[in-house]
């Protein structure tokens, strides 16, 4: 079967079986490593896309419910045709918010959702946004910190426009 | 020294750091998804790689069956026989084979026994079912107190224990403490690749903490010299001691498929896998007999402290020696005994993690204090006060402190920082005042604890371990170590201490890739070593090599390296470790000094307990913790704050049950860490005592968190409820037992066995 996607907005055509995790078909078929996988079973995060802008676990969907949709991964985030990291990535960096990096990716997908959808950045909020994210270097007191820097530098911004 | 570092905002210049600091070094690669973890790896024509394993605790291997239905043809198997070398994966002792050869004895669940390789995963999923092992059951030992074999045992004795808790106005309080399983869970799993070479060597890249620990093994599976053993760490997705020794075990077996296929292999553990084979912190059985007086001076302390190491030697001995030294807890007591061993169980080996056996001892320390203070009716703070140690205590093994012992800094500023009196005060009230229809119940619990830094005894002088710093000819300065870079921020604080001294900036220091073919052996990246010990050598390396290029040039090196590469060409400054002066210690007489030096912490945690329920939330935990030098605050506060979310799940949801040996809940649907939700808020407080023979004063911060955490939480419970758990985790079972006064579920960490 052939299905078609758009990855990071660059159209993609994969002739793979149906079923095949969409998680594989990133990683293998596409080439696109910065999506990990910590557990295969829903649990972890660390597999985290966007699907035509929701949070979903790339482990737990095959690829023929996807046919025809955007998918964003962490290679999509980096700005100036990925020259430069994006407000959300530059505010983890500062923030010490990426220890191993290996639920980064997923995490990043995440609060990259929790931003866009707009909500107060409150710690409350912010925590259950990343709720589905294991991460176990941070103890997550620093990602909370990256994510509500670039939420407030957003709205700053946004203000300034 | 004392520095509160700004919390949650960008790493900017902080009072008494000069120059801003770097950001991680590695940090862009990790954010944009272009740093290449193990399985991000592309090898072309790779395969497959598949462990088979034991599924009975402890059992003769009669004989391995392959389906002959299946054409084996499609698929590389690999038994004891195919060994090249020696059938030890080498480590403290050689008890534990790479794989169980037909005639020997399988020790526990998840025992190696056959390895499998196919070029696609069907095909290996298949094969896998066909293959079976035919035993003959043994009598298993799961009960640590039954077990007759023993890894390591140790004595420390101090004054008179049985003399002072008989003597007059001595209140003697005992208890007995027990702790389980804790899986290090780095959310990237164990994976290993090994590629052959053309001239008969091997290739591995990995998921690891020790390079040289993996070439080590692969030398003696394989029957490698040095120069064909060749180990390259992957980016690495957490460890925490779980990638310190099992990767050497996946590392043969993937080179053992490799050479058997000539083909690179790949081993990548799954979640389930790596859950179910992988080494686990030990379960602990913990007595302790204390006498305190009236006034709040304790003045025996009498310890037993019994390890569960599992079926194979592994690193136990080091890890019972640390739990031993650890056991009294950081508080000067004239007459101490510790006696403690570690023995065998039919369970899979436990290893390394985070605080390694000092946790352990920790928790059952700081409870013990705990019920003293509650036996003489004073403050846990107070009793905290009077006997912590201070510059020049004497630690059970002889070591005299110096004036760097910061634990009564750590303690003021915890219950200063987080007003532990006023809040005490109130939960008292509280707990007084509650009525039969309260629903949740507040309590705060105070911890302090101690870190010896870097290696037990004389284990850094006899490792002699290596550091190296080169300026290139064509003018690049380059770090040289096999120290790790796993999340801690190893390739962040290296540049920035060499760059200090030789007056350059940071990104003008390079670090060479951790390759044992091009880095020298700078020892294991365990025991909070790394920022203390292989910086240290750095930091004197940087020194030589500034003074050799200034004496060639005349001019400051950071105008002039370039020039002396040029004109005098490459220099290369090998540091070798020499112990610190006037610091030793006497392994026949298990005394001396244990560290070179000590690192202090304090934790203070406040809960809620849902009294329906008994489900506890964390709410807040402020961690002090005496690092001696935060070299990177940002960095040093990230370690603080992971450390103290893993000791909150120690406290509170993280066990593994077990039947016949085997773990229960080996998937992450069933072994439970904290989310972000459960996570406290975390305040860091950094607080510098230096190591006055380190040339940078850093003492490593890496495993402190982990060494408080869980007594405060539980002295929380107990101020919220009244109610002692002595049993890790403080599971909602555990505090309904108690509340209630019945026996609390089966200890932690004992393998129950199955109705026949
Ligand atoms: S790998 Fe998908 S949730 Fe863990
Ligand atoms: S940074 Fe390591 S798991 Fe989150």
């Amino acid at each position: 079967m052939t299905y078609r996607l758009v990855v990071n907005g660059e159209p993609a055509e994969v002739g793979v079986p149906g079923m095949r995790r969409l998680l594989d078909v990133l990683r293998e078929d596409l080439g696109l490593t910065g999506t990990k996988e910590g557990c295969g079973e829903g649990e972890c995060g660390a597999c985290t896309v966007l699907v035509d802008g929701e949070v979903v676990v790339s482990c737990l969907v095959p690829v023929c419910q996807v046919d025809g949709s955007v998918v964003r991964t962490v290679e999509g985030l980096a700005v100036a045709g990925g020259s430069a990291l994006a407000p959300l990535q530059a505010a983890f960096l500062e923030a010490g918010g990426a220890q191993c990096g290996i639920c980064t990716p997923g995490m990043l997908m995440a609060a990259d959702a929790f931003l866009a959808a707009g909500a107060e950045p409150t710690d409350d909020a912010i925590r259950g946004a990343i709720a589905g994210n294991l991460c176990r270097c941070t103890g997550y007191t620093k990602i909370v910190d990256a994510i509500r820097l670039a939420a407030e530098r957003r709205q700053a911004g946004a203000g300034a426009a | 020294m004392t520095i509160q570092a700004p919390a949650g905002r960008p790493a900017a210049p902080t009072p008494g750091h000069a120059t801003p600091l770097p950001l991680r070094r590695e940090g862009p690669a990790k954010l944009t998804g272009q740093a290449l973890y193990t399985d991000d790896l592309v090898f072309p024509g790779a395969w497959y790689g598949a462990t088979i394993r034991s599924t009975v605790p402890h059992a003769r291997l009669l004989a391995i069956e392959l389906d002959p239905a299946f054409d084996w043809g499609r698929v590389a198997v690999v038994t004891a026989d195919d060994i090249a070398g020696r059938n030890v994966v080498a480590s403290i002792a050689e008890d534990q084979p790479i794989l169980v050869p037909v005639g020997g004895e399988i020790r526990h669940q998840a025992e190696p026994v056959v390895l499998l390789a196919a070029a696609d995963r069907d095909t290996l999923r298949e094969a896998r079912r066909l293959v079976s092992l035919r035993t003959e059951p043994l009598p298993p030992v799961f009960d640590p107190l039954a077990s007759t074999v023993v890894f390591a045992h140790h004595a420390l004795v101090k004054g008179d224990v049985e003399a002072a808790l008989a003597a007059d106005g001595v209140v003697v309080v005992e208890a007995t403490y027990r702790v389980g399983h804790q899986e290090q869970l780095y959310i990237e799993n164990n994976a290993m690749i090994a590629i052959p070479r053309g001239d008969g060597g091997m290739t591995v890249h990995g998921s690891l903490q020790c390079p040289f620990y993996v070439h080590r093994a692969l030398r003696t599976g394989l029957g490698l010299d040095d120069a064909h053993a060749q180990v390259v760490q992957a980016e690495t997705g957490g460890g925490f001691g779980g990638k310190e020794e099992y990767p050497s075990m996946i590392a043969l077996h993937a080179a053992l498929l490799a050479r058997r296929t000539g083909r690179p292999v790949r081993m990548i553990y799954d979640r389930h896998e790596d859950l179910a084979a992988t080494t686990k912190r030990h379960p602990a059985v913990i007595r302790h007999r204390t006498g305190v007086r009236r006034d709040g001076t304790i003045v025996a302390q009498d310890i037993e402290l019994v390890l569960d190491g599992g079926a194979y030697t592994t690193l136990t001995p080091v890890v019972l020696s640390r739990a031993t030294i650890h056991a009294g807890g950081p508080y000067d007591v004239p007459n101490v005994r510790i006696r403690s061993r570690a023995v065998a169980t039919n369970t899979p080996p436990n290893g390394a993690f985070r605080g390694f056996g000092a946790p352990q001892a920790e928790f059952a320390a700081e409870m013990q204090v705990g019920r003293c203070a509650e036996a003489i009716g004073m403050s846990p703070l107070e009793i905290r006060r009077r006997n912590a140690y201070r510059a020049a205590g004497v630690t059970p093994t002889g070591q005299v402190l110096h004036d760097d012992a910061a634990a009564l800094e750590v303690l003021e500023r915890a219950a200063e920082a987080s007003e532990f009196d006023w809040v005490r005060a109130r939960t008292a009230a509280e707990r007084a005042g509650r009525g039969p229809r309260a629903r949740t119940a507040r309590g705060i619990g105070l911890a302090l604890g101690w870190h010896g830094a870097g290696f037990t005894g004389s284990g850094e002088a006899k490792m002699g371990s290596v550091a190296s710093i080169e300026l290139t000819g064509d003018g690049r300065i380059r770090i040289l170590t096999a120290s790790t870079e796993m999340g801690q921020g190893t390739k962040t604080i290296f540049p920035q201490l060499v760059a200090a001294e030789l007056g350059v900036d940071p990104d003008d220091v390079e670090m060479a890739p951790q390759d044992t073919s091009l880095v020298p052996d700078s020892g294991p990246t365990v025991a909070s070593r790394t920022a203390m010990v292989v910086g240290g050598l750095l930091v004197h390396a940087a020194r030589r090599l500034k003074a050799d290029v200034e004496g060639r040039t005349g001019r400051p090196f950071e105008l002039s390296w370039r020039d002396d590469a040029r004109d005098h060409g490459p220099t290369r400054i090998d540091e070798r470790f020499s112990p610190y002066p006037g610091r030793s210690f006497d392994d026949a007489t298990y005394s001396g000094d244990a560290y070179p030096a000590f690192g202090w912490a304090a934790a203070v945690a406040e809960v809620e307990v849902d009294l329906d329920t008994a489900e506890v939330t964390v709410l807040s935990v402020v961690a002090v913790d005496d690092v001696g030098r935060a070299i990177h605050p940002v960095l040093c506060e990230g370690q603080v704050e992971g450390g103290t979310l893993q000791a909150v799940g120690y406290a509170t949801i993280e066990e593994i049950k077990l039947v016949d040996g085997r773990y229960l809940n080996d998937r992450l649907q069933t072994y439970l860490i904290p989310t972000s939700l459960d996570a406290p808020r975390i305040e860091t407080i950094l607080v510098e005592a230096p190591f006055e023979d380190a040339p940078h004063g850093a003492k490593g911060v890496g495993e402190l968190p982990m060494d408080v955490g869980a007594p405060a939480v539980v002295a929380a419970i107990h101020d919220a409820t009244g109610a002692w758990i002595d049993d890790l985790p403080a599971s909602p079972e555990r505090i309904i037992a108690a509340l209630a006064g019945i026996a609390p579920p089966g200890p932690p960490g004992m393998s129950t066995v199955s109705a026949p």
